[in-house]
């Protein structure tokens, strides 16, 4: 296993192939719980837990699991890891495991985790799907973060609990909101999307 | 052969009827000036600045966003004025001047041109600013906010008709003598316009005609009283939504049939939201939920064409 396929496929989640911005996976915890830039980086980070983990084990096994019945597995897989971080935040994080709440189990069906099982862990070996599952789950993070940042700044005034707007700044309620959620969510997309087209015509020229 | 002249289209040369975009919303500035003009008489010079800050911004940012695009500047046809306008008149004389900036960048750049510019947003534009300046800033919008308009007196704080129904006579709400927004107490000053656009042919009388008469109806069957169902219609916006809003081109159905689905249905969701939610409005909730389902009613309420066969089921 050479390091560039690794490196390769590590930063292929993270921009190539962003879960949130380019594959559009995962939008219920990206539109339910980012009216907070803490929750961002907490739902991304326990995601990207589980991604690493299940990625791993599901491709060690993927000799072993019969391919009919490769779904059940999966989400057994994937359901173990879960409660591992969802005892851990409990005990350890106990704030934020009750901001989170419902969305810490439903992270078992988010559908990054499962592309990733079905696309990727079950047809590659298993340092090659580690390195992709903390690359997606990286790509999620940073996209849940920024989306959470824009969203609490707007909402509140503040990123991460700080104050970040001057005083005559007045929260603007609908961005903490679900339809402020849709709506910045959807202007983050273009503005992302907008960005890298601008990008990759620069290289193009270049070339 | 016998065609029937309207559906048949002959070849070239067609008669123009000459009537432009920037014509269609001259006449619609031209209806909706009246009703500025109670406003102003009723909250006072703070209503026209806020007007005024409405239009400039409007169309300020319709010329920001094409110059920033490269895309050919729109502003000329008008249409960012008419949404600036609107907007002004769903606002409370008394908002910070920041609010009429921050709604037409919503109104413009979120709605219309991001879509595509005019005829391609799926929302009423004026509405959807409203709508969220309303969730985001409750306290500037609603409440205390309202003022009541009786000539002679300094500005009041008081509740609206709708919050509190028994302070008002049908005649103080037909006359605009009772708080609201700055475009919709001017309830004569909206149906003299409204009755112009329709006498013009720039609005059909279907939607406005049939949202009031659904509205009157409902209340009337719910109350049980006519002077709570007229009390309906004369109160909030319904008669700023049913003759300027709900009849906007780009986000009201095409066809005859449609119209009058389009005016019932929001005839209907007014008084649901009125009656059974906790808001006391709910005409620009009634207009936008309505506005979702026109590319449905288009196409599903298409008249049939002169020779066409019906489908057997």
């Amino acid at each position: 296993m050479d390091v560039k396929a690794l490196k390769k496929t590590l930063l292929n989640g993270i921009f190539n192939e962003n879960p949130t911005f380019r594959l559009v996976l995962g939008m219920c915890p990206t539109l339910s719980i980012t009216y907070q830039a803490s929750n961002g980086i907490g739902m991304g980070l326990a995601t990207t837990f589980v991604l690493v983990f299940s990625n791993l084990v599901i491709s060690l096994l993927r000799n072993l699991i019969p391919e009919k019945i490769r779904i059940p597995a999966f989400i057994v897989i994937i359901a173990t890891f879960v409660t591992v971080v969802e005892m851990v935040m409990q005990a350890f994080l106990p704030s934020l495991y009750d901001t989170l709440g419902v969305f810490i189990s439903l992270i078992v069906v988010n559908c990054i985790i499962f592309a990733r099982a079905e696309a990727f862990a079950f047809k590659n070996p298993p340092l090659l799907s580690a390195m992709d599952g903390l690359g997606m789950g990286l790509g999620f993070t940073m996209a849940i973060t920024l989306l959470s940042c824009i969203r609490e700044l707007l909402g509140s005034g503040t990123i991460f609990g700080a104050r970040f707007m001057p005083e005559w700044f007045e929260p603007m309620a609908i961005a903490v909101q679900p339809a402020g959620g849709f709506i910045l969510l959807g202007l983050t997309l273009a503005a992302v999307t907008a960005l890298s087209v601008r990008a990759q015509k620069r290289k193009e020229a270049a070339k | 052969m016998e065609y029937s002249g309207l559906k048949r289209v002959a070849s070239s040369p067609h008669i123009r009827a000459g009537r432009s975009v920037q014509g269609v919303m001259l006449e619609v500035i031209v209806a909706l000036v009246p009703a500025g003009a109670f406003g102003v008489y009723f909250f006072g010079w703070r209503a026209l600045l806020v007007i005024a800050v409405s239009v400039f911004s409007a169309v300020f940012w319709e010329w920001l966003y094409a110059h920033m695009a490269k895309k050919p500047c729109t502003v000329g046809d008008l249409s960012a004025v008419v949404t600036g306008l609107l907007l002004a008149y769903n606002l409370p004389a008394s908002v910070p001047l920041w609010m009429p900036v921050v709604g037409a960048l919503l109104a413009i750049v979120l709605v219309k041109m991001i879509f595509g510019g005019l005829g391609a947003n799926f929302v009423n534009p004026a509405l959807t600013a409203r709508a969220i300046l309303m969730t985001s800033w409750v306290d500037f919008m609603s409440g205390g906010a309202y003022q009541t308009a009786v000539r002679g007196l300094d500005a009041v704080s008081a509740a609206t008709p709708l919050a509190a129904p028994e302070s008002y006579s049908l005649w103080q709400l037909f006359a605009g003598q009772c708080p609201g927004c700055i475009g919709e107490v001017g309830r004569v000053a909206l149906l003299v316009g409204g009755v112009y656009l329709m006498v013009r042919k720039v609005i059909s009388w279907r939607i406005p005609v049939f949202m009031l008469g659904t509205l009157f109806v409902c209340t009337w069957l719910a109350e049980g009283s006519v002077y709570a169902a007229a009390f309906a219609i004369l109160s909030g916006g319904a008669f700023l939504g049913a003759f300027f809003m709900a009849t906007d081109y780009a986000t009201s159905p095409v066809t005859p049939v449609g119209k009058i689905v389009m005016g019932v249905g929001c005839g209907l969701l007014v008084f649901v939201i009125r009656r059974f939610s906790s808001m006391p409005e709910g005409v620009s909730y009634a207009i936008l939920i309505m506005n979702l389902t026109v590319p449905l009613l288009d196409r599903y309420l298409k008249p049939r064409v002169y020779g066409e066969v019906r489908k057997r089921a």
